[in-house]
Parts: C-alpha cells; structure tokens; sequence
C-alpha cells in the first residue's frame, strides 16, 4: 500500500535519512520505533509531503506521492494525526471533527462520521461544544486521532500519538488504535513508547540514526535482545 | 419568502436608509450636523473599510500583514488618476449631475479596488508560499515602496501631492462601500472557506492535513483584503480631492492594525467599533491638544491591561454555525461552552502570542 524506497533527505550538509526503505501492506499496523533524534519525524514529513526527499521514491497504492504537497494526501486516502496533536484550539471539539471532514460534501455522512468518532472516544462526546484548547493532552490527542479519521481514510498515519501523556490515556490511545484497525484502517505508527507499539503492531522497523537497523514481526522483535536493552529497558 | 428575496428586500431598504440619511441629515444645505461633524462620521466610515477589510487577513486567516495602507495608496492614486483623466469627462457627458458623478465613481471604485488587489496578489504569492511571518516583512517593505514611488512619479503630482480630483463627498457611497466590505467578510468567514481560514489561523500544518490548501487560501484572502483597502483608498481620495504620500506612510497603516487589535482580532463588530473609537477619540481629545498623545496612548495601555483580547476579541467568529449545531445539543451542553468561553482568556492569550510570534507549524503552545 505504501513503500518507501531508498529515501535519503539532508538538511542542508547533515543527512537525516539515508536510504530508508519500508512497506506497509493493505490492513497492517506498522510501527517505527527509534530514540529521539533518529529520523522518525523525518520519515513521517517525507510521506506527508512536508519534506522532499533527496533521493529515492515513496508510492502510495502504486502512484508516486513524494514531494507532493500535503493537502492532496487527504484526497488520495492518507490522513494524519500530526506530531504535537495540532487541534484547532480555538474551535469547539465538533468543530474540529468538522474540518476533519473538510473535502467531504455528504452532511449525512459526516454526521454519521462524527457519532462514529464520539462512540470511539465518548469523552469527546461529552466535551462537544468545549473549545479544543481548553481539553486535557489525551483528549487532545483523541481529538486529533478522531479529526483524522473524519475523512476515512485507508492509511492513516500517527505521529507520537503517546507523547506527554498519563499511563492510562496512553492505554485509552493504543486501545482505540486497536480499534481502528479493527474497522480495516491500514495504520503506520510512528513511536517512541516501544513496549506499547509493539505490542499493538504487527510489524516494526528500528530507526537508528536515519537508517533501518531491523526490522521484523512486533513479536519477535520485542522478544529480540537488542530491543531488549535498547528500548525496552530489560 | 425565498432567501434570495428576503436578501434583496434587505438591500433595497438599507439603500433607501442610506440614501435618506445622506438626504436628510448629511445634506449640508439642510444644517442638520455640523459640517465638522459630518466629516468625521464619513472618515470614521472609511476607516471601518480599513478596518474590517485587515481583520481578514490579519485576524481570521492570523497573517500578520502591516503594509494596509499600501494597498489603500494604489487604490487611491489609481482612482484618482482615472478620475482626472477619464471620469471627469465622463460625469461631463452625463450632465455633470448627481447622475454622471455616481457613474464615474461606480467605475472608480471597482477599478481601484482592482489594482489594489493586482499589487496584493503580486506581493500575497511569493510571501505567502511560505509559512512563518514572510508576510510582515514583506509588506513593510511594501508599503514603504508605495510611498518612495509616489514621492517620485510626477504625472501623479510627486512629493507636492496629487490634487484635482474631483470632490465626492457622498455619505451614502462612503457608507455602501462600509456596508460591502462587512457584507463580503461576514459572508466569507461564516462560509467553508471561513472555516478554512480560521483552521489556517489555529495550525497551518493541520489546516494543510486536514486537505485544505492554506497557500491558496492565504492569497485568496490577501487579494480580497488589499482590494478592499483599494476601496477605501478610492473613498479617500474623492473626499478631498487631494492625497499627499505622507498619508500613506507605515504610522498609517499602524493605524489600521491599532483600530483591529483596539476591537478585537477576529471580530467584525470589533473593527467597526475600533475604526469608531480610534477615529473619534482624537478628535474628542482635541481640546487638550497637548495632552492629546498622552491620554489616547494611556487609554490604549489601560485597555491591553483589562481587555487583552481588545474590545470585542475572543467573542466568536462562528456565531451562526455553531448556533445551528447547538439547535441539535442539549442546554446542558451549552452552559458549559459559556463557562467555557470566559475561562479561555489564557488560551486565546497564548494563540495571540503564538500568531505574533511563530504561525508557521502552530506547534508551540498546543504541543505542551
């Protein structure tokens, strides 16, 4: 569904990521684990279109999307929830929902959509007319997470979705991640919380400084000593 | 009634209000006001042109544009030159009357507005590509630009100033213009293109990830709001026949960003209200003349202390959308979106601060 091939971008003399290559297929969750400062955003801002990669190809559903600009991806079936959640904070939660839903002109659809997106967080549900800023950062992660399923997306892509955030909301987060997946969503999720994206993928590629060192089944991966050390603190 | 006719009984009426206004009261034949205060009423109009036309790029869209008065130069001097050249001739030909100048200004209006909008689309696309404050500097330098041109172009008087244009000073055209320009904002905002432009005020990077194409956008919004300022321009230099570059320096355009900041950013209400008051207040002030500077500076210091987010600020853009949605929640609901509103000073101090400082990935308050 999408592949990356041998991408390579530089800011300026320093290269951030050199030749990285990865697949996600039709219904997998896939992670991309790696300590800060690895090329996790990096990856995720050449999919998006926000950075133009140096070398290499990224296609998505067989057509190539590098270096085209963000606002297109929506309307080919990519969503995503971005790094730092990035709720509009001066508009209300169904608001939000509604600019999730931007390029959609179906209202009964996107009614349907947003109690979709209230069953799935129903704190969301209670917080409805509330500015966005004035939620809590799990709830506006929901936010962001349920924003960007308003445009039904095939692939969506998930930036740190645990960052900053209390042990049980990080659970409430990879639950409905679960759930996502479960409605057929394909999901790459990119993490610096390794135990829980492990856990809840199928796949996982380990970022070190901009190159894929492994890669392999969640499982066997979080069972691998070197993750072991390295990520899992064992 | 269909909407469509409502509207337009809507219009005629306010056509005849305005009209009668301009008949009645504005005539200075009939000594209603002083023709003093007249004047001020008519620039108080054009200021809210001003005004209104900045707070969409300024505080709906939230891109710092302070060149406005730029764009109100080349409306002006535009205008102006084809008042000269052609209008004239052409109120002339009808008779000279109330009939032929209406006719030259109905051309001169939209011409300036649309040479205002050219330069806006000229400056908007190179700076407005980018994300971040480009568009500050850009218009400050652009706005300085305007002025050295006009200093130095002769055919449009240079530094002496430009004069002979022909007087209109219509109530009635300076108050349509008013009404247009808050007609075309409100619309625009309470619109899903307004959404678009508050979402690019909250976070460029998600507006952009939402599908929204925030360059195109920006520029839609940047051309509107410069063509607007074109208008007022047009007004200004119909309203005496003369326009020097001084007028047109930045402490102009400061002025307009004042009157903004003054009401409200992203409220409507709030840059009628602050054109009103920053128009008036100096008059008013006018008897203690030394003091002048003093009080309007302590007034203003007083007001970004008590009411940081301006007169009107933080009250909400989406009055009507939301009005319908909450039609749909229960009451419960709604008392805490008022509860909601008050406590929110800080969040809207803090994306105040943010559009200030650093628009472009919107990732600095909301990400702690």
């Amino acid at each position: 569904m999408l592949t990356l091939e041998n991408i390579s971008v530089s800011y300026g003399a320093i290269r951030a990521l050199k030749g990285v290559s990865m697949h996600v297929e039709q219904g997998e969750v896939v992670t991309l684990i790696g300590a800060n400062g690895a090329g996790k955003t990096t990856t995720l801002r050449s999919i998006t279109g926000l950075l133009a990669p140096t070398e290499g190809r990224i296609l998505f559903e067989g057509a190539e999307i590098s270096g085209k600009p963000t606002h297109q991806l929506v309307a080919r079936g990519i969503s995503m929830s971005p790094e730092g959640r990035g709720v509009f904070a001066n508009l209300t939660v169904r608001e939000n929902l509604q600019m999730g839903a931007y390029l959609k002109k179906n209202k009964a659809e996107i009614n349907r959509d947003l109690e979709r997106g209230f069953r799935m967080f129903p704190r969301l549900k209670e917080r409805e007319s509330q500015k966005a800023g004035t939620l809590s950062g799990g709830e506006q992660q929901m936010l962001a997470m349920a924003r960007a399923l308003m445009s039904r997306p095939r692939l969506l892509l998930l930036d740190e979705p645990s960052l900053g955030l209390a042990p049980l909301v990080v659970h409430t987060i990879f639950e409905a991640i679960d759930e996502i997946r479960g409605e057929g969503t394909t999901i790459l999720l990119v993490e610096q919380n390794a135990h829980a994206a492990l856990k809840h993928s199928d796949r996982a590629y380990v970022l070190e400084t901009g190159r894929i060192v492994m890669e392999g089944a969640s499982k066997e991966l979080a069972a691998d000593p070197r993750i072991k050390e390295a990520y899992l603190g064992e | 009634m269909p909407r469509y006719a409502r509207n337009l009984v809507v219009a005629l009426l306010l056509l005849a209000v305005l009209y009668a206004l301009d008949y009645f009261v504005f005539d200075p034949g009939r000594r209603m006001i002083s023709p003093y205060v007249a004047r001020i009423i008519m620039l108080a109009g054009i200021n809210i042109t001003l005004a209104v036309s900045l707070n969409l790029i300024n505080g709906f869209t939230g891109q710092f544009s302070i060149g406005h008065a730029g764009f109100m130069a080349v409306g002006a001097y535009s205008s102006a030159y084809f008042s000269i050249n052609q209008g004239a001739r052409l109120a002339a030909g009808l008779g000279d009357g109330l009939l032929g100048w209406a006719a030259a200004l109905l051309l001169a209006t939209p011409l300036g507005a649309l040479v205002a909008g050219a330069a806006g689309f000229l400056v908007g696309v190179p700076s407005l590509r980018l994300k971040g404050d480009y568009l500050a500097i850009v218009t400050l330098g652009f706005g300085q630009i305007i002025v050295v041109f006009l200093n130095n172009i002769e055919a449009i008087g240079g530094a002496r100033g430009y004069s002979g244009i022909p007087i209109v000073k219509s109530f009635f055209w300076i108050a349509l213009v008013a009404v247009l320009t808050i007609v075309v904002v409100h619309n625009l905002v309470h619109s899903a293109i307004g959404r678009a432009l508050v979402s690019i005020r909250e976070d460029e990077l998600a507006s952009e990830a939402m599908g929204v194409n925030t360059t195109r956008y920006k520029v839609m919004a940047f051309v509107i709001s410069s063509a607007l300022a074109g208008a007022g321009g047009v007004l200004l230099a119909h309203f005496d026949g003369y326009l020097n570059p001084k007028s047109f320096e930045f402490i102009k355009s400061f002025e307009i960003l004042i009157m903004i900041i003054l009401g409200g950013l992203g409220s409507i209400v709030g840059s009628v209200l602050g054109a009103v008051v920053l128009t008036v207040l100096p008059e008013a002030l006018r008897e203690f003349a030394q003091y002048r500077m003093v009080i309007y500076s302590v007034l203003l210091i007083v007001l970004m202390i008590t009411r940081p987010n301006g007169l009107l600020g933080g009250l909400d853009p989406f009055k009507g959308w939301r009005a319908r949605d909450r039609a749909k929640t229960r009451t419960e609901a709604e008392e805490i979106t008022a509860e909601d509103t008050r406590d929110n000073d800080s969040v809207d101090k803090a994306t105040l601060g943010e559009r200030a400082g650093d628009t472009s990935l919107g990732e600095g308050d909301t990400r702690r």
